[in-house]
């Protein structure tokens, strides 16, 4: 098993990525004119449902669709409109944002109460090496910290690696380290994970079966996640993954150090993406800078669909990644009339001539969703799995800590509504969730419990 | 997509219950440790005691969500394109005691709900063989009245009339105290 465990570094890499949640819109880059005007037209656009047309600073006259004399007029209704739409944006993002969460959680807590594998202790990661089982509880608080310096300082060393490498562009071996750590996530882990499912459930399998499923199974994860692939199948993939992830963690990671980790790792998010020289917050600057996505497999994104190419500088590829956006569009948006976004795209093809299109592709396609990096999943998934693994107080311990982290994401977003920026998703959720499930284990437990037995309801 | 965001304010209101059970049965901790721990009919008129308190918190947070659903609905109201609020405020009082009803059902439930999954007879020890029935039962009953006392709590906030808050406490606390 340690062996095996030596293989896994790699996927540690992704998991550090995963922690920032992005804006739906890019702020406007100033040296890029461009991209600018293609932004003002896009957020134009958004709101032609509402008036003949305005923009948001009144120093872009060079829009053929908008009337300057209107622009001043406009100001402050479109402010208040932007508001209104930032609100109702943000209640269908929390909503698109808390069906993934759910689906990830359910299945861990799921699998944890079911399959009693992922709570046995089989061992330690390499990066916990200090046991848990010393008699003395200073000992073990010791252990536990001591573990939890060693596991944050390898994320962080990963983590700017990582971004050193995205800064000089070495694409392809991140891309490699990407595949190379997805195929050992669909393919190693689901194997495991389905062969503990068997043998809980009593089921017999032979092995050709097992390797036709796994092997159908992991190639198409690997074609959803990294290629094209219709977007819930690959929001599903995203889920599964992460959710396997969140076993390994929960199984490997000694108790305290569990907690301990949680903690240090929400601070450290924190500082990553808002301290200025932050490997997360340079890694989504420089990614907006070059007006990339950031790659597929670090990130869930709720509404969109990736082009594959970086620059496609011609109309013709253009054409049917349109299209299929537009289909996306309007199999996923019901209370916009279709031929609303289809007058968008036509009208915004006018302010934004020849160059680069994909820029302006993208933008308009990053003010439909959230994006939602995938440690997030997997560090609250841990945190609900714990609480379900460990917890006496069983059921409501994890209610609890469940409805504390969807109000921390629904914080978050209402936080990033506002700042339209890129902002750590897990310190508020984790607070939360942490808080309440020490309170609820504690306190709340022996209180509903004598009441229960009584069948005294409040 | 409009459904859905009316179900929105379902889960801060689960949490303004949750952070009020908290608060309750961190009272009622403090109050077991402090006092004597044999009397069994000390500790009995202590849950009383804590369930009251507990009922009296909730109303108190009922009336908070109630306080901050009105500041953000006269917000969309003022934006919104017809000068209404896209949700209205009969919905959202259903909404809210519905979420307050879900999460005291699912908290007073769940557990029982875990065990009579497992092996066990009912009753064995001479109590009655109808627990868990009964329970179900009430818990229905309790989520129903949530959802009730939160409709009817929010009109009576709407209109100026605390007589009829006070009748929603009182019956609380009558119902908890059967």
């Amino acid at each position: 098993m340690l062996t095996f465990m030596n293989n896994s570094d790699s996927e540690e890499e992704p998991c550090n990525e995963r922690t920032s949640l992005m804006s739906a819109e890019s702020p406007p880059v100033p040296s890029y004119q461009d991209g600018l005007q293609a932004s003002e037209a896009g957020e134009a656009q958004a709101h032609r449902k509402r008036r003949t047309g305005s923009s948001r600073s009144p120093n872009n006259v060079a829009d053929g669709d908008m009337s300057d004399s209107s622009v001043p007029v406009r100001e402050s209704a479109s402010e208040n409109e932007e508001e209104e739409l930032t609100l109702k944006y943000g209640a269908k993002h929390v909503i698109m944002l808390f069906v993934p969460v759910t689906l990830c959680m359910i299945v861990v807590v799921a699998t944890i109460k079911s399959v009693r594998f992922y709570t046995e202790k089989n061992g330690q990661l390499i990066y916990t090496p200090f046991s848990e089982d010393t008699p003395s509880v200073g000992q073990r608080l010791l252990n536990s910290v001591l573990n939890t310096i060693i596991m944050i300082s390898v994320i962080v060393v990963m983590t700017v690696f990582l971004v050193l490498l995205y800064k000089y562009r070495c694409y392809k071996f991140i891309h490699g380290w990407l595949i190379l750590s997805s195929l050992m996530l669909l393919f190693l882990f689901t194997y495991i994970y389905l062969g503990e499912v068997l043998k809980t459930y009593n089921v017999a399998m032979d092995y050709p079966t097992l390797f036709l499923v796994i092997w159908n199974f992991g190639a198409v994860g690997m074609i959803c996640i990294h290629w094209k692939g219709p977007l819930q199948l690959q929001q599903a993939y995203l889920i599964m993954i992460s959710a396997l992830m969140a076993l390994v963690f929960i199984k490997y990671l000694p108790e305290w150090s569990a907690w301990v980790i949680l903690g240090a790792i929400s601070i450290y998010d924190l500082m990553a993406v808002l301290c200025p020289k932050g490997p997360l917050r340079m890694l989504v600057e420089t990614a907006q800078e070059r007006n990339e996505p950031i790659f597929p497999a670090l990130i869930y994104s709720s509404a969109m669909m990736w082009t594959v190419g970086m620059a496609k500088p011609d109309t013709a590829a253009r054409g049917p990644s349109q299209q299929t956006w537009d289909a996306a569009e309007d199999g996923r948006e019901n209370h916009r009339n279709p031929s609303h976004a289809d007058s968008r795209m036509s009208e915004a093809r006018g302010p934004v001539p020849t160059r680069p299109i994909t820029s302006f592709e993208e933008l308009e396609e990053e003010e439909r969703g959230v994006k939602l990096g995938l440690g997030d999943f997997i560090f609250y998934s841990v945190l609900v799995g714990k609480a379900a693994a460990t917890a006496s107080g069983d059921w409501n311990t994890t209610l609890a800590c469940f409805v504390a982290i969807l109000i921390g994401l629904c914080l978050t977003l209402l936080l990033l509504a506002v700042f339209k920026k890129a902002l750590p998703a897990l310190p508020i959720s984790i607070t939360f969730g942490l808080v309440f499930y020490f309170s609820t284990d504690n306190l709340v437990r022996p209180f509903m419990d004598t009441l229960a037995s009584h069948q005294l309801y409040i | 997509a409009r459904e859905r965001e009316r179900g929105v304010p379902l889960f801060p209101r689960a949490f303004f219950w949750l952070v009020s059970l908290l608060l309750a049965s961190l009272i009622w901790f403090i109050s077991v440790q402090l006092s004597d721990r044999e009397n069994a009919k000390l500790q009995y008129g202590l849950l009383v005691f804590g369930a009251a308190v507990s009922v009296l918190l909730q109303e108190a947070f009922r009336f908070a969500y109630f306080k901050l659903l009105k500041k953000a609905d006269e917000g969309l109201a003022m934006i919104s394109e017809d000068g209404r609020s896209p949700i209205s405020l009969r919905q959202m009082a259903y909404v809210s005691g519905l979420s307050f009803g879900i999460i005291s059902g699912a908290f007073s439930f769940v557990n029982v709900l875990a065990d009579s999954v497992g092996p066990g007879t009912v009753g064995i020890h001479g109590d009655s063989p109808y627990y868990f029935i009964t329970s179900a039962f009430l818990t229905m009953a309790l989520v129903l009245l949530h959802t009730f006392w939160g409709v009817i709590f929010f009109d009576a906030c709407e209109r100026r009339r605390y007589w009829c808050l006070g009748l929603v406490v009182a019956s609380h606390l009558l119902a908890s105290g059967l």
